[in-house]
C-alpha cells in the first residue's frame, strides 16, 4: 500500500513540476512567437467568420504570411474585448465591428487608418470614415423578419410584409424577437423601426407591437431554434411562432445546411422590415505586424475573398462586381429598400433606446 | 538497524514540543504557499484589475458609483430576484436530493455505478443545451403540456426545476461520499441504548453529517446565486440574476464600472456566504470513524426501504434521465428518420463553424480537462492539507478565499484574464494553458471542500501517534491521512474534472478558435441557422453526455478496485 501511496506522491509532484515546465515553456513560445510576427499575420474576429480553405491558402501563399485566425466570441463581447486589449492586442487586424458598434470602436482609438487597395471598387454607400480611413466595408446584411412559408401556406393566410403589417390582428400572437440588450438582430429591428418611425414615433408602434402579443426572449438562438416553427430546431422543438426577427439570409441557410437539400426554402423574409447591418475590418492601433495587418485587409475585399464569402458568413458582398453564388440568388432575398442609421446617430442613442424600450416593453 | 536509528533521532527531534510545533506551522506555509500564489496571480490580480479598470477614473477611486448603482430600482430588483430563487432552489434541492444521497450510499443495488455517474452528468452539460432539453419537457408541447396541459417555460417553476436537475449530484456526491463512510454501527448503538430510529438519525448521523450537508448547501446555494444560462433561457428576458446582469454590462454594453459594483456586490454576498459557513462548519468539526463504503452498503430490506429506492429511482427518471433523452433523441432524429447522420457530419470540417471537424473539439476537450484536473488537485490538494490542522484566523480567511472563484462571475474572470495575462513574465494570452487554469479555478474549490470535511474527520490522535513514533509530518500525512482520503481524492479529482470539461463561461472568452472545447463547439454550432448546424449541436452536446459518463464510470470502477480493504 505505501508503494501506491509513493506513487500517487510522486506523480503529483511530478505533474506539479510539469506544470510549472509546462507554462514557462508556453510563455517562452509565446516569446518566441514575437519573432515570428514578419511572418504571421492575426485575425480577430467573431464566432461567424469564415472563409474557404483554399481560399486562405491561396492569399498566405501569394503574400508569405501565416494566418492566424482567432474567433472572439459574439460580435459584441468581441468587439468590447478588443477594446479592453487595445494597447496589448491579441492580433493585428480586426474584423466583425458593425455599424451599430462602430462608433464605440473609433470612439475608443480601437483602429490606426490604412486605405486598403481595391476601396474604390467598393460600393460608395458602405464608405464610411472616409477623410480617415480606420476602418474598411467588408460585407453588407439585412435584419428581417422570417416567416414559416408552411404555416402560412396551411392557413391561407398572407405572410406580412411591412412593420406596419407586424401589428395587425391577422398576426397575434405570431412574432417572436429577441432583447435589444442582449442581442445584435434583436437591436437591429429596434432600430429598424426606430428609423422607419422616427424617434418620437417607435415607442408607439411597440406599444401595438405588445399588444398584438409579440414574445420576446434573450438571444438569436433561442429565438430561431426553439420558438420559430420555420426553421430545423424549431421544428423539432415544436416552436409555435411562425414568425421571428433573424437575417435575410437564413432561407438560403436552411437549404444549404439540410441533407437532402430542399428545392425550395422552408423560409421567407419579409421584406418591408429590414434594417441594414455593415461589418467593417480595421488595423489595430498597436497592431505588431503592421505590415501584414495591411495586406490581410486588402484580401478581405479582394474579389477572391468577397466571391468566397456569402457561403461562408451569409451575408453580402461589398465589392460593386462580386458575383452571388446561385443558391444565394435562388433562396436568398434582395432586399431594395432596408432600413438604414448612421453609426453617429445609432451612438448617440443606443442606450437610451435600449433602456426605453426594456420599461416599454418587458415591464 | 539503519532503518530503526534514524527513527529514533527523528522521533528525538519530535520531542522537543516547541520546535516541533514551529515546523509544523512551517510546514503548513509552506503548503500554504502554492495555492496562495496561484490564486493571487490567477484569480485576484485579474479580478482587482478589472474591477479597478471599471471604479477608477484618471487614477482615483470612484467609489460614490457604488450607492449610485445600487439606488437603481432594476439593480435592488435583480439583487432581491437573486437572492430569493438561490435559496429556494437550494432548499428545493436537498428536499430531493438528501433521499438519493442516503440511497446512493447505504444501499447496494444493480446499475448503482452507473447511475451515480448519470446523474452527475447533468453538471457539466452546457446550459444551452440543457435549458433546450428542460424547454421540451417543460414548454409548450412538452411533457406535462400533454399530459396535463401544464407548462412551466417563463416561469419560476422552470428555473427551480432546471437548478435541481444541474445540482442533484453536488448533494448526491458531497453528502453521499462521506455518508456511505459513517459507521452504521453507531447509530445501531443508539438504537440499542433504546433511541427511536428517528432519534437515532438525528443524534448520531445527522451531526456527522453536518459539515458535508452545510458544504454541498453552500455549493448549490453559490451555483444557483450565481446561475447564468438556466435564468436566461428558462426564465426569458423579465428574470435576471446578478451574474447575468454582470454579463449584461460588461460584454454587451461596456459598462465597466456598473459592472464592477455589481461584481463587488457579488463578491460581499459570497464572502458573506462563506463566513456563515465556516462559522456553521467550526462548531461541528468533530472526528468521525469511517468504515469502507462497500462494507455497509446493502441490499434495501423491507417495504419501507424498497419504496424510498423506487421513489428515488423514478424522481432521478423524471428530473435527470428524460431531459437528457430528449438531447439523445434529437441528435439522431435526422430529415429521413432516426440515424446517425449528425455524428457523420461531425468528422468533415466543410461545415463552416469551424477550422477543423467538429468532432476535434471532444479529443481539446479532454486534453484541457486532464491538465485542468491535475492544477486542481495538486492546488487544492495543498490547500486541503494545510487547512486540515486546527487552525488560526489568517487560514480560516484562506479556507474561504478558495471559494471564492466559484462566486465570480466568468465573463468577470475571462475579461481580467484578457487584461492582465499578456505581459511578459505572465504572456499566457496566446497560451493553451490559460484555458485549464481558468478552468481549474472552478476546480480547486471542488477538490478542498471534497477532502477537507474528510481530512478533518481523520482522528488527529493517529497522527499524533505517528509523530511520536517520528514519523516527519509530510510522512505521517502519507501514512495516515493518504490512505483514508484517497477515495475522497478519487472523487474530487471526479468533480473537477467533470467541472473542466463542462465550463463554459471562461472558456468561451479564451478559448481559441482551432482548439474549441466541447460546450464552445456546441454553442458556436447552435449559434448559426441551418438542420444540419442544429443537429450537430445536439449530436456533440449527447457526446460530450457520453464522454462525461464514462470518465465518471471509469473513477468509479478505478474507486472500488483501488480502496477493496484498505480500510
Amino acid at each position: 500500500m505505501s508503494t501506491t501511496t509513493k506513487k500517487v506522491t510522486v506523480t503529483a509532484v511530478a505533474v506539479g513540476l510539469g506544470l510549472v515546465a509546462l507554462s514557462a515553456c508556453g510563455s517562452e513560445s509565446a516569446g518566441s512567437g514575437g519573432k515570428d510576427d514578419s511572418k504571421s499575420v492575426t485575425l480577430v474576429s467573431h464566432d461567424s467568420f469564415n472563409v474557404s480553405k483554399d481560399v486562405l491558402k491561396e492569399f498566405e501563399k501569394q503574400s508569405g504570411y501565416k494566418v492566424n485566425v482567432l474567433k472572439d466570441g459574439d460580435a459584441g463581447a468581441a468587439v468590447n474585448k478588443a477594446i479592453l486589449s487595445k494597447d496589448n492586442p491579441q492580433g493585428d487586424v480586426f474584423f466583425g465591428v458593425d455599424n451599430t458598434l462602430l462608433s464605440r470602436a473609433l470612439d475608443n482609438g480601437l483602429f490606426q487608418s490604412y486605405e486598403a487597395k481595391g476601396l474604390d471598387q467598393v460600393n460608395s454607400q458602405f464608405r464610411v470614415d472616409q477623410g480617415k480611413h480606420r476602418v474598411t466595408p467588408v460585407d453588407s446584411g439585412d435584419i428581417c423578419v422570417n416567416y414559416d412559408k408552411k404555416y402560412f401556406a396551411d392557413k391561407k393566410l398572407a405572410p406580412p410584409k411591412s412593420f406596419e403589417d407586424l401589428t395587425k390582428p391577422a398576426y397575434r400572437d405570431l412574432l417572436v424577437t429577441e432583447n435589444v440588450a442582449t442581442s445584435s438582430p434583436g437591436l437591429g429591428f429596434l432600430l429598424g423601426t426606430a428609423a422607419q418611425y422616427g424617434d418620437g414615433g417607435w415607442q408607439g408602434y411597440w406599444k401595438k407591437l405588445k399588444a398584438n402579443g409579440v414574445k420576446v426572449v434573450d438571444g438569436w438562438e433561442q429565438a430561431y431554434n426553439e420558438e420559430f416553427s420555420g426553421s430545423a430546431g424549431g421544428k423539432k422543438a415544436k416552436g409555435d411562432r411562425p414568425l421571428v426577427v433573424s437575417y435575410a439570409s437564413s432561407p438560403p441557410v436552411e437549404v444549404l445546411y439540410a441533407k437532402p437539400q430542399p428545392k425550395e426554402a422552408p423560409t421567407g423574409v419579409a421584406t418591408g422590415t429590414c434594417f441594414r447591418q455593415v461589418e467593417y475590418a480595421g488595423l489595430l492601433s498597436n497592431a505588431k505586424n503592421e505590415k501584414g495587418g495591411k495586406a490581410l485587409l486588402d484580401f478581405l475585399i479582394s474579389t477572391k475573398f468577397q466571391d468566397d464569402m456569402p457561403l461562408n458568413m451569409f451575408v453580402n458582398p461589398v465589392r460593386e462586381n462580386a458575383e452571388l453564388p446561385e443558391l444565394f440568388v435562388k433562396h436568398g432575398v434582395t432586399i431594395d429598400k432596408p432600413e438604414t442609421m448612421a453609426p453617429k446617430k445609432i451612438a448617440d442613442n443606443r442606450e437610451q433606446w435600449v433602456k426605453s424600450w426594456t420599461s416599454l416593453v418587458l415591464k | 538497524m539503519d532503518l530503526a536509528r534514524t527513527e529514533v533521532g527523528k522521533s528525538r527531534k519530535g520531542r522537543k514540543g516547541r520546535k516541533g510545533l514551529s515546523r509544523g506551522s512551517a510546514a503548513r506555509l509552506g503548503l500554504m504557499a502554492v495555492p496562495v500564489a496561484f490564486f493571487a496571480v490567477f484569480f485576484a490580480y485579474p479580478v482587482a484589475a478589472i474591477v479597478a479598470r471599471g471604479l477608477k477614473v484618471g487614477g482615483e477611486w470612484q467609489f460614490g458609483r457604488i450607492a449610485d448603482v445600487l439606488a437603481q430600482s432594476d439593480v435592488r430588483h435583480v439583487l432581491w430576484f437573486t437572492t430569493w430563487q438561490a435559496l429556494a432552489s437550494t432548499a428545493l434541492t436537498l428536499l430531493i436530493a438528501l433521499p438519493g444521497a442516503y440511497v446512493f450510499a447505504r444501499f447496494e443495488f444493480r446499475g448503482k455505478q452507473i447511475l451515480r455517474a448519470v446523474v452527475t452528468v447533468p453538471f457539466v452539460l452546457p446550459t444551452v443545451v440543457v435549458g433546450t432539453a428542460f424547454l421540451a419537457l417543460l414548454g409548450r408541447g412538452g411533457l406535462l403540456d400533454e399530459m396535463w396541459g401544464v407548462r412551466l417555460d417563463t416561469t419560476v417553476w422552470a428555473i427551480l426545476l432546471a437548478h435541481v436537475f444541474f445540482n442533484y449530484a453536488v448533494v448526491v456526491r458531497t453528502v453521499g461520499g462521506l455518508w456511505s463512510q459513517l459507521d452504521p454501527r453507531q447509530e445501531e448503538a443508539a438504537r440499542m441504548l433504546g433511541a427511536s430510529r428517528w432519534t437515532a438519525w438525528r443524534t448520531v448521523t445527522l451531526p456527522a453529517l453536518g459539515p458535508a450537508v452545510a458544504a454541498a448547501s453552500l455549493m448549490v446555494f453559490l451555483f444557483t446565486f450565481t446561475s447564468f444560462g438556466v435564468v436566461q433561457i428558462l426564465g426569458g428576458p423579465a428574470y435576471s440574476t446578478l451574474e447575468v446582469e454582470i454579463y449584461r454590462q460588461t460584454a454587451q454594453l461596456l459598462d465597466l464600472s456598473t459592472a464592477a459594483v455589481l461584481t463587488i456586490v457579488q463578491f460581499a454576498a459570497v464572502g458573506m456566504i462563506l463566513a456563515v459557513h465556516a462559522w456553521t462548519v467550526r462548531r461541528r468539526e468533530t472526528a468521525l470513524k469511517l468504515v469502507d463504503a462497500s462494507a455497509v452498503a446493502r441490499r434495501p430490506r423491507g417495504a419501507g426501504q424498497w419504496t424510498l429506492l423506487a421513489g428515488v429511482m423514478v424522481t432521478i427518471a423524471v428530473l435527470i434521465l428524460l431531459p437528457l433523452g430528449v438531447l439523445i433523441e434529437r441528435s439522431l432524429s435526422g430529415p429521413g428518420g432516426y440515424g446517425f447522420t449528425y455524428y457523420k457530419e461531425l468528422t468533415s470540417a466543410d461545415g463552416g463553424a469551424f477550422l477543423v471537424p467538429p468532432i476535434d473539439a471532444v479529443w481539446n476537450s479532454l486534453q484541457y480537462a486532464l491538465a485542468a484536473t491535475a492544477i486542481a488537485l495538486v492546488i487544492g490538494g495543498l490547500a486541503a492539507a494545510a487547512l486540515t490542522r486546527k487552525a488560526g484566523r489568517l487560514v480560516r480567511g484562506f479556507d474561504a478565499l478558495l471559494m471564492l472563484p466559484l462566486g465570480v462571475s466568468a465573463v468577470t474572470v475571462g475579461f481580467g484574464f484578457l487584461i492582465t495575462l499578456d505581459k511578459p513574465p505572465l504572456d499566457l494570452r496566446s497560451t493553451w494553458i490559460l484555458v485549464p487554469l481558468a478552468q481549474a479555478l472552478v476546480g480547486v474549490p471542488f477538490v478542498v471542500r471534497t477532502m477537507l470535511p474528510v481530512l478533518r474527520a481523520v482522528d488527529g490522535r493517529l497522527r499524533e501517534a505517528a509523530a511520536v513514533l517520528g514519523a516527519s509530518p509530510l510522512r505521517a500525512w502519507r501514512e495516515v491521512d493518504l490512505p483514508m482520503v484517497r477515495r475522497a481524492l478519487l472523487i474530487a479529482a471526479g468533480f473537477a474534472f467533470a467541472v473542466s470539461l463542462g465550463e463554459f463561461g471562461a472558456t468561451v472568452f479564451i478559448a481559441r478558435p482551432d482548439n474549441p472545447t466541447l460546450p464552445v463547439a456546441v454553442a458556436r454550432l447552435l449559434g448559426r441557422a441551418g438542420e444540419l448546424n442544429y443537429g450537430q449541436a445536439m449530436a456533440l452536446s449527447t457526446i460530450l453526455m457520453v464522454v462525461c459518463a464514462v470518465s465518471l464510470l471509469l473513477l468509479e470502477r478505478l474507486r472500488t478496485d483501488r480502496t477493496t480493504g484498505e480500510f
